[in-house]
């Protein structure tokens, strides 16, 4: 059977430290945007935590979401492309194929999430930065749209790694960065075909919802509710 | 006060021989907008669609504002000509031309914009279905795909529908020319020899023509509003946009229409051809889209305000009530509160008032695609990446120079192709009226080149 890989991300533990952020940031190549661009609206995170005041101060309440591309199963960036440079992979990814872009940013605007990023430049990466650029993953040029991936390139390199040594994957074998930098153990990843994975059983939590789930996307990332 | 033969002849070819300063001056204003807009474009191919005012989530803005602007522009002419030629209404032949003219300029700027705008331009042929090696196809099921393939359709059609009627004009002109002229206009007009057999043909594939480029027409706009009602975007998800789209771009077009026949007979001086009439007429054309955009309009409000949805209804007020709202009031204005009376009120409807109301309406519609566009793109569902638009100097001069465009084009043609259908509007004129069609045999060339046999004019 196919994987279907999935994410949990419990709100009751999200601390809001941006670590995801970070090394998301760091894994997947994305250039921080500067000071000017980010004035005009241009910062690009595959994952951002969303902050939402809950009250009035002094009694208010904080609320940290953290967003990433939700990989929905009925994904409305997908058949809005009209180059199938926005296609849905085996694994139920929403892949993005730099190479078949040509930049109408359909699918941004497409995307409810607004998870999708478009690269109004070329990167650049100040000295030494340019050294840590990750060999995994093609940098992006001017004119073309990326997102999250669900750190495809870990996927990918785990299940060579797996059928090289003639196993199946094992349940949190590998992680997304973002997961993998979670402190609090907010974030779960794991393929939701497989029964006995941490995923499939927080996915059957009662604090399981959608991000915009009444618009019928069906996404891949799980939210477990604020009990506290 | 009716005209002979040798007077329309005579007069309607005239500006192709003489030409004033004017004409030098609005050429290089022209042709100086055009070279600006260019030199954009190169500054925005070297640095990125960064230079434009775009961010996230605001990914479109005036490109496909004026995309929406210039395909709906391009409504005017082709359907107006098409709808009155198949009406058969007399009072069309000193218009068909400028408006079909209207159509294949505005397309062609409407097809260059989604050039300019994607992020990769150098890569736009990926969207023709050609059989590559690597076994990829364009996305069939993409709303731009459809454009892509209605706007070339429309464009085939356009250019077809321009041409097919002047060239027993370019004849007319070879037969009464001498030099380079004699030339140019005997490669125009195809061999044209005024046969009966010619004329047959021209009447057949004028009468096909008219009948298939409206549902071309009407599709071509239904799909660029699809554009948008094919997300889930608030306020663009909505059956009502086709239709809407549709009845939007024959309302601007009509607008830009009478602007230009208005122009052309201060600077052709056709005072004698485009009579109050022809304005009065396409004034009532102009009065009842006028009435029909209303109607769409308080249809699609009132149907999201009964809906009441949390994020169509933040798209609503932002629009009418708040950043947005006195670009929505203005529109209101141009569109509707201005021109209605002007249109409606018999003698207001003249030259000058139709002439005011179109350029309201010209106005109005541009700002009814901005609205469209642009406050959905900026509030969109998840408050935390709620955007601001601000167009910068590069969209600006794009925009600037599409108008310039537009203009240069339409002198340019002017110059080199009688802007009132020359045989047509002979083959109105009473001497025509006793021809008996007789059968001719095949061949016979006694007819002149550029008298129709046919009473009543070739095309019904």
């Amino acid at each position: 059977m196919p994987h279907k890989w999935a994410m949990v991300i419990d709100l009751d533990r999200c601390t809001g430290c941006e670590a995801c952020v970070v090394a998301c940031h760091a894994e997947n190549n994305i250039p921080t945007a500067g000071e000017d661009q980010a004035a005009r609206g241009r910062t690009k995170h595959w994952i951002r935590v969303e902050r939402y005041w809950e009250g009035e101060f002094p009694n208010a309440r904080i609320r940290f979401q953290p967003v990433l591309c939700q990989q929905c199963d009925a994904a409305p960036c997908e058949p809005v492309c009209p180059t199938y440079a926005s296609y849905h992979t085996s694994e139920g990814l929403n892949a993005q194929v730099y190479n078949r872009c040509v930049g109408t940013r359909f699918c941004a605007n497409a995307c409810p999430y607004n998870v999708r990023f478009f690269n109004f430049y070329n990167p650049v990466w100040e000295k030494p930065l340019n050294l840590q650029l990750n060999p995994d993953v093609s940098v992006r040029e001017v004119g073309i749209m990326e997102k999250c991936t669900f750190c495809v390139q870990r996927i990918h390199g785990a299940e060579i790694q797996a059928e090289a040594e003639k196993r199946e994957l094992k349940d949190g074998e590998f992680n997304p960065a973002c997961v993998q930098s979670c402190s609090p153990k907010a974030m779960v990843f794991g393929d939701l075909n497989d029964p006995a994975s941490e995923v499939s059983r927080l996915a059957k939590s009662g604090r399981n919802t959608k991000l915009l789930g009444e618009l019928g996307t069906l996404p891949n990332v799980n939210y477990l509710e604020r009990n506290s | 006060m009716e005209k002979t033969s040798e007077q329309i002849q005579r007069d309607l070819v005239r500006p192709l021989y003489r030409t004033g300063t004017a004409y030098w001056i609005a050429v290089a204003f022209c042709s100086s907008l055009v070279l600006a807009g260019v030199s954009a474009f190169c500054y925005q191919l070297y640095h990125g669609i960064g230079v434009w005012g775009l961010n996230s989530p605001v990914f479109w803005a005036f490109d496909i504002t004026n995309f929406v602007f210039w395909i709906g522009i391009s409504h005017a002419g082709t359907l107006i000509s098409a709808i009155l030629r198949l009406a058969n209404a007399t009072w069309r032949r000193p218009v068909t031309r400028c408006a079909e003219a209207i159509t294949v300029f505005a397309l062609s700027i409407g097809a260059i914009i989604p050039l300019c705008h994607i992020g990769r331009p150098w890569l736009g042929y990926y969207l023709i279905p050609y059989p590559s090696e690597r076994h990829i196809w364009p996305n069939f099921r993409s709303p731009l795909l459809w454009d892509f393939f209605a706007i070339l359709t429309y464009l085939t059609g356009s250019v077809s529908f321009l041409i097919l009627p002047i060239i027993p004009d370019f004849a007319s002109i070879r037969d009464t020319t001498t030099g380079w002229r004699k030339r140019f206009y005997g490669a125009l007009s195809l061999g044209w020899e005024g046969t009966p057999r010619q004329w047959h043909r021209l009447e057949t594939a004028m009468h096909i023509m008219a009948i298939v480029i409206i549902p071309v027409a009407v599709s071509v706009h239904t799909i660029v509003s699809w554009d948008f009602a094919m997300t889930l975007v608030p306020m663009w998800h909505t059956g009502i946009f086709g239709p809407y789209f549709v009845v939007g771009a024959i309302f601007s077009g009509i607008a830009a229409l009478i602007l230009a026949m208005a122009l052309l007979r201060k600077f052709l001086h056709l005072e004698e051809y485009l009579h109050p009439i022809h304005f009065q007429n396409l004034g009532k054309l102009l009065l009842t889209m006028s009435l029909l955009w209303f109607y769409f309009t308080f249809a699609e409000r009132l149907t999201t305000w009964y809906g009441n949805g949390t994020p169509e209804m933040t798209v609503f007020w932002f629009t009418i009530r708040q950043k947005f709202a006195p670009f929505f009031w203005t529109m209101v204005f141009c569109n509707f509160i201005i021109p209605v009376p002007i249109l409606a009120i018999k003698r207001l409807r003249t030259i000058t008032g139709t002439v005011i109301a179109s350029s309201t309406i010209v106005i109005g519609m541009w700002l009814e695609r901005f609205l469209i566009v642009v406050p959905s793109l900026e509030r969109k569902f998840l408050s935390y990446s709620w955007g601001t638009y601000r167009p910068t100097w590069v969209e600006d001069t794009l925009m600037a120079s599409s108008f310039g465009l537009m203009a240069l084009l339409y002198l340019l043609f002017s110059k080199f192709v009688p802007m009132i259908s020359i045989w047509e509007l002979k083959a109105g004129l009473p001497e025509h009226t006793p021809v008996v069609a007789v059968e001719v045999p095949a061949g016979a060339t006694n007819l002149s080149a550029r008298e129709s046999p046919f009473p009543g004019g070739v095309s019904s």
